[in-house]
Parts: structure tokens; C-alpha cells; sequence
């Protein structure tokens, strides 16, 4: 279709070609009333559309393609209920700075305010859980919307980009031509950082003896592992990573230092205490990072870079803050920095690495850690994880060696449970590595979202579905466990099904993993099958905690490597 | 709360005209539990554009985030905190007093003071218009107090950077 049109088209016919020349080659979406236009609209075209089984799966496959692949990911929903089941996933991927693009039908433009059947404000709902929002009033719009909808999803800090469309505006037709101009004089995209502050980074650097570089999401979205990694040998500075920077740099480097914070690993959260320079490279001091603020990297000097230029002072006052892309900064600063007097300060680092490892212990039943552990190690670490929230994550994080961008996925922000599976079905249709697609799933939050069974068999898709059930919501039963008397309140998943069963009934073979010397075989067995999905329920201990663990809001010394002997004092961090 | 912290800050903004703008806004303020004490919103030169004028007190660290994510928002050209600065800051109230005849010359001297004007006049009352800073329409409204105040209203306060440049 060229620039000037001949045919005229609808509102959702233009749609569906503006998301054709935006890219796009699949759309997660469930119709309903308002949405039949564009469901319509599809019926005769070439664009893959993938039905969910639920829209909150949708989202989260949308959200797990774009993670995937780096490109925006599509959910396409009716008005109303259809709409309100999208807002965990938008929300999930604010949090994370996803870009996902989520078409929500609409009732008609008269009807808006009238309470008509499926109206739901939309745009109203969703303003605090969005970079950005359409509610479209004229077919003529479509175009501009459409494409600075793309627009501000993928660039800048990315982020969901929700675009409301009364079914009128669907239905009726739509004169505008395709390149109509976008118009968002507001709109910053930050590239390189001032000379000034990379001149300062340089200066600061030059003095550091015990320089620690923390690595985050924005290094992965900028795809600066190439980047990061030259930096880190080029200055002989150890590296740590956030939950979402793992994989940028590789696990298995000697610089690195796993992940830090809450559930990080002992000799991280000791190099930052211990650091004289901390430099973030895409994060944002969250919380699970930092624990108590006042503490955290007291005495080291802070250089903070970030592509949002609100995250300078957010959490707390750096020394330099560098705003920019990961990849053009690194660039920009890389000419300028030699190797630093920190020889001394790696081999301490080192040290810690090999006195404090990450292990578990191998005596009683079936360890979650164990099943993440071989499938690392069957797999060489080259497998896509996509992850769902609590216990079975953290040690995901930690038994998973990653060493590429991309491998694993997370709900970091938000810790959505139910996010794991649907994310993979989006990752499994955006895979072009070859390696397989595994969901890590707790019992709890699998059971969130497992609807979406029937996605991944109908399309055939070769994920291997883990759940780890230890019929509990391990993560808050560790939590009464170590700082509520063990009152176990409400975390008792008694009533799980028979999730080998389960899977059957949707025609998905199931696997029964049940003791640690059984491990290995079943897990070779299920990374060979390849005739679609394959789940593997792995029957775990049922009481195990994770360490080491610093409480929320304590500050990194108070960590704890082993389940205490004595009552902890509540946590005064928030979750 | 000391009240240094707390003083007001006079926020200026220039944003696209587009609807739900103003909800985005005022999300920014109360996602963190600041209320705003005042808010102008009128056109530009430029009919693509509306000026926003917000008076909101708090935190000066965690206004000065409000300001980076006012920023931050798509339809936000340009957001700025001109506290302090070599502005031009004026406000218009409406004060309606009750007000004898035999009140009146004591009432029309407490105007002249304050170079306010009468808009209306009744036997039983008045309506007050002042214009100026802050302080000035408080210390009017103080003084009037003498005399029963019904009913008061302030436009809120708009702000023009002095000199050549922009605001
Ligand atoms: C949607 C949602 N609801 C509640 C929580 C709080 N939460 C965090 S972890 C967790 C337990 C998860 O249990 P399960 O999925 O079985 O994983 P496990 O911790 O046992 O490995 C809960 C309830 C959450 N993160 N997300
Ligand atoms: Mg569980």
C-alpha cells in the first residue's frame, strides 16, 4: 500500500497497517463487542494474532515477546472487563520499562460518560500505570496516534503505551494518510551525556582503589554488553548486577559478582559495602538493592547513569549523575579511562567468592535449587528463563548462571506473580536463538495464569514448564517463618492440583520429578521432547528458605547466610 | 513540619493542549500525597499550547522530583519551580463583606490602602477585587475580617518571568 490511498479504509483497517509498518508481526489479544472491528479486520489479513485465554496473559505475553526480542510487544483487548484485565500487565511492564503497545477497544464515541455497556474509562484507569495514553476521538487520528504510540513505547526509558478506541473510531473511515507527522513537543529522548559529567566519571574513576560497577535493566535495553564488559576489564573493576541486569555481563567472568541485594550473594553485598566508588550502569537504587538508604554505600562516591532524567536524586544524591543511553555514554567514556590501582581490591573480592559461594544443602528432599542448578548445567546456561515471583525466583537468579542479555526474565518492579508463564509464551514466539524457552513457575503463581496452557499447546510452542511446588507460598511462609513466630497464615497451598494432570488434560505431556537423583534424567528427558510444551512438576521440600537474605529496610551487615536460631525482629522495609 | 520546608513554591509549566494532561499532572502531586494549594491553566499564544500555573508547598527534595516527573511526562514541554526567582507573581481575589452603609467609608479606606476596588455594592454588602501577591490579598483578607466575610474566592497565582526572556 503506498502513501496515497485509493481503496478507503476503515479505522481499524488503517490500524492494522499502521502496525504493520511499525513492524509488528504478532498481536496477543482476546476480542469481545467493541473490539470486533479490528478482530475483523484481522480475519483477512497476514498479521499472526495469538488468542490468550485470559488478557492479563495477553499483556504478559506481549510484555515477554518485547522482552525477548527487544521490539514492541502488541495486546489487543475489548472494552471494559477486557480492558480492566490488561492493568497487571501494563503495570508489570511500567515497573520494568517494557515497551508493550495494549490496544483497548472502546464503546462509541457517544457513548462515552453514559455508562453504556462495557464502558470503562479506560485512559481514566490507567494514567498512573502508563508512559503514555490515547483515548482517540477521530478515525483521521489513527495514524499519528498509532505511530507516536511506537514511538514512545520503544524509545527513551520505554514503557507501556496504552491507546483507547471507541468502536466508531474502528468502524469509521479514516481519509489520513500514513505519514502523517507525529506531534509531541514534549517528548525528550536523552542520547549522550553532557562532556562535562563523563569528564567528571573519568576524574572520579582515576581515584578509586575499590571501584564497583552495578549493573541494571537499562544496560539491557541499550544492549550495551559489549560495552559494559570492556569497561569492567578496561578499569579491573568487579561487577555486580540487579535482578534485571543479569546476563548483561557474563556470570561466569572472574569480575563477576552475581547478583546483590535482598537475595544477592554474600561477596556482592560485601563490595558494596566495602567499595570506595559505586557506578550504576542502568539501575535505580530500588529498594531490594540498597536495603536501609542511610547505609548503603556510605562512604563510597556515587556515579549514577541513567536515561531518565528523573531518576537523578530519586533515591539518593550522587556524586556525578551521567544522563544518557547505556551504550552512547560507555561509548562517550571509554576512551577516557585506563585500568585502575585495583588489583589488590580484586583479589579480596575474590577471595570472598570463593569463601562464601552460593550453596545449598544436598541432604532431604527434592531442593528447588537443584533442579535450577541442572538445568544450568544441562543446558550449558543456554536456555531462555522466563520466571515467575517468590522463592523458586530468587534461587533462578542465583543458580542460573547467565551469561548473556536476554536469557532471563523477570518481573522485577512490580514481582507479578502469574507473569512467568504467559512471559514465556511471548518470549517463546519471539525465540530466534534456538535455545529453549522455560518457565520457572512457583505453585502459587502458576496457578495465577495457567489458563494460558491451552495457548502454548494449540500453537505447538516448546516450553518447558517447571513447577516447583512445595504447596506453599514459600516466599511469605520464609517470611512468618523467620519474623512472625512461624504463625503460618494464609500460605498453605493445600488443594494444588495434580499439575502432571493437569497438563494432560490440555494435551500437554507431563513429567513427575520428585527426588534429587532423579533430577538430571527428567530433566534431560523434558529438554529433549520437541513436540510442543512440556511441563515437569518438581515436588520440592516444602520448608526451605532462601539465603543469604538481608530483611527489608536493614541495612547490607545485617544479612543472614542460614536460618536463625533466634526470632528476627520484624522488618521495617516495606515487602 | 518546619516551615522553611513548607513553603510554597510557585511551579510553572507549558503543556501540550491535549486532554487528560491535567490528570497526569495532578497524579504526580497526589500519588505522593501532595495536595495543590492552586492552579491556573490558560492559553498561550499558541493555541497547541496551554501555560499551567501551580502553587504547592512540601518537601523541597521531593518537589524537586515532582518537578523531574512533571518533566517526564509526555504532554509536559517544559516544567519549572520559579521559587526564588526574579519573577512577577500576581493573584486576583473576590471578597464579598457585609457591609452597612454606615460601614462603607471605613471599608472603602481599607481598599484604598490596598488599591482594591468595589465590583458590587448593596445596602447590606460588598465585593472586594484586589490583585498583587500573596501576602498583600492575606493581609486584605485579614483586615476585612473586621467586617463578616461571606464569601471569598482567589484566582490562584500566575506567574511571567521579568525582563526579555521566557518564562
Ligand atoms: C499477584 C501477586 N499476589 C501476591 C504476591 C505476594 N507474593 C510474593 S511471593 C508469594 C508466594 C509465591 O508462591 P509460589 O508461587 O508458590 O512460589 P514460592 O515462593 O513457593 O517459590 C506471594 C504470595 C505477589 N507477588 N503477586
Ligand atoms: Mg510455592
Amino acid at each position: 500500500m503506498n502513501e496515497t490511498k485509493t481503496k478507503k479504509l476503515n479505522g481499524a483497517e488503517v490500524t492494522l497497517e499502521c502496525l504493520k509498518r511499525e513492524g509488528v508481526e504478532i498481536i496477543f489479544g482476546y476480542p469481545g463487542g467493541s473490539a470486533i472491528p479490528l478482530f475483523d479486520a484481522l480475519y483477512d489479513s497476514n498479521m499472526k494474532v495469538v488468542l490468550s485465554r485470559h488478557e492479563q496473559g495477553a499483556t504478559h505475553m506481549a510484555d515477554g515477546y518485547a522482552r525477548q526480542t527487544g521490539k514492541v510487544g502488541v495486546a489487543l483487548v475489548t472494552s471494559g472487563p477486557g480492558a480492566t484485565n490488561t492493568f497487571t500487565g501494563i503495570y508489570t511492564a511500567l515497573m520494568d520499562s517494557i515497551p508493550i503497545v495494549v490496544l483497548t477497544a472502546q464503546t462509541t464515541t457517544p457513548n462515552l460518560g453514559k455508562d453504556a455497556f462495557q464502558e470503562c474509562d479506560t485512559s481514566g484507569m490507567t494514567f498512573a500505570a502508563v508512559k503514555h495514553s490515547y483515548l482517540v476521538k477521530k478515525s483521521n487520528d489513527l495514524p499519528r496516534v498509532l505511530k507516536e504510540a511506537f514511538h514512545v513505547a520503544r524509545t527513551g526509558r520505554p514503557g507501556p503505551v496504552l491507546i483507547d478506541l471507541p468502536k466508531d473510531v474502528l468502524a469509521g473511515v479514516c481519509t489520513a494518510s500514513f505519514s502523517d507527522e507525529m506531534d509531541l513537543p514534549g517528548y525528550k529522548i536523552p542520547t549522550y551525556a553532557d562532556t562535562s559529567a563523563v569528564e567528571q566519571t573519568a576524574e572520579l574513576l582515576k581515584t578509586s582503589k575499590k571501584p564497583l560497577l552495578l549493573v541494571g535493566h537499562g544496560a539491557m535495553i541499550s544492549n550495551a554488553s559489549r560495552q559494559v564488559k570492556e569497561l569492567a576489564e578496561k578499569l579491573n573493576a568487579p561487577v555486580t548486577s540487579t535482578l534485571l541486569g543479569l546476563g548483561v555481563f557474563p556470570a561466569d567472568h572472574e569480575l563477576s559478582l552475581g547478583m546483590l541485594g535482598m537475595h544477592g550473594t554474600v561477596y556482592a553485598n560485601k563490595a558494596v559495602l566495602d567499595c570506595d566508588l559505586i557506578f550504576s550502569i542502568g539501575s535505580r537504587f530500588d529498594d531490594r538493592i540498597t536495603g536501609k538508604l542511610d547505609e548503603f554505600c556510605k562512604n563510597a562516591k556515587i556515579i549514577h547513569l541513567d536515561i531518565d532524567p528523573a531518576e537523578q536524586g530519586k533515591v539518593l544524591q550522587p556524586d556525578v549523575f551521567l544522563c544518557g543511553d547505556v551504550k552512547l555514554v560507555l561509548e562517550q567514556l571509554l576512551p577516557m579511562v585506563t585500568r585502575l590501582d585495583s588489583s589488590d581490591w580484586v583479589k579480596t573480592v575474590q577471595t570472598w567468592k570463593k569463601r562464601y559461594p552460593l550453596t545449598y544443602p544436598k541432604q532431604g528432599g527434592l531442593r528447588m535449587q537443584h533442579v535450577i542448578h541442572t538445568l544450568c548445567e544441562l543446558t550449558k546456561g543456554k536456555a531462555i528463563l522466563n520466571v515467575d515471583v517468590g522463592q523458586h525466583q530468587m534461587w533462578a537468579a542465583q543458580f542460573f548462571r547467565a551469561n548473556y542479555p536476554r536469557q532471563l526474565h523477570n518481573s522485577g518492579g512490580a514481582g507479578t506473580m502469574g507473569f512467568g508463564f504467559p512471559s514465556s509464551i511471548g518470549a517463546s514466539f519471539g525465540n530466534t536463538t534456538g535455545w529453549p524457552v522455560c518457565c520457572i513457575a512457583g505453585d502459587g503463581g502458576f496457578q495465577m495464569t495457567l489458563s494460558e496452557l491451552a495457548t502454548a499447546a494449540i500453537h505447538k510452542l516448546p516450553i518447558k514448564i517447571f513447577v516447583l511446588d512445595n504447596k506453599y507460598l514459600g516466599m511469605v511462609r520464609q517470611w512468618q517463618d523467620m519474623f512472625y513466630d512461624k504463625r503460618y497464615s494464609s500460605v498453605d497451598l493445600v488443594g494444588n492440583p495434580d499439575f502432571v494432570k493437569l497438563a494432560e488434560a490440555y494435551g500437554i505431556p507431563g513429567l513427575r520429578l520428585k527426588r534429587s537423583a532423579d533430577a538430571e534424567r527428567i530433566i534431560q528427558k523434558a529438554l529433549d521432547y520437541n513436540d510442543g510444551p512440556i511441563l515437569i512438576h518438581c515436588e520440592c521440600e516444602k520448608e526451605d528458605n532462601v539465603f543469604p537474605m538481608i530483611p527489608a529496610g536493614a541495612p547490607i551487615t545485617s544479612m543472614i547466610t542460614e536460618t536463625p536460631k533466634t526470632k528476627l525482629e520484624k522488618p521495617t522495609g516495606s515487602t | 513540619m518546619n516551615p522553611i520546608q513548607e513553603r510554597a513554591h510557585s511551579i510553572s509549566l507549558m503543556v501540550a493542549n491535549r486532554p487528560g494532561v491535567l490528570v497526569r499532572i495532578s497524579l504526580v502531586f497526589s500519588r505522593r500525597g501532595y495536595n495543590i494549594d492552586s492552579l491556573v491553566v490558560s492559553p498561550t499564544l499558541d493555541p497547541n499550547f496551554s501555560r499551567m500555573n501551580i502553587v504547592a508547598r512540601g518537601n523541597p527534595t521531593i518537589l524537586e522530583q515532582i518537578i523531574k516527573q512533571l518533566e517526564k511526562l509526555v504532554d509536559v514541554v517544559q516544567a519549572k519551580d520559579h521559587t526564588n526567582m526574579n519573577v512577577v507573581e500576581k493573584e486576583l481575589a473576590l471578597i464579598k463583606v457585609k457591609c452597612s452603609p454606615e460601614q462603607r467609608t471605613e471599608m472603602l479606606q481599607l481598599c484604598d490602602h490596598f488599591k482594591a476596588v468595589t465590583v458590587d455594592m448593596t445596602e447590606t454588602s460588598m465585593i472586594i477585587q484586589i490583585t498583587g501577591n500573596t501576602d498583600k490579598i492575606d493581609a486584605m483578607k485579614s483586615l476585612s475580617q473586621k467586617f463578616e466575610i461571606i464569601e471569598y474566592i482567589r484566582t490562584g497565582k500566575v506567574i511571567m518571568l521579568r525582563g526579555e526572556d521566557k518564562t
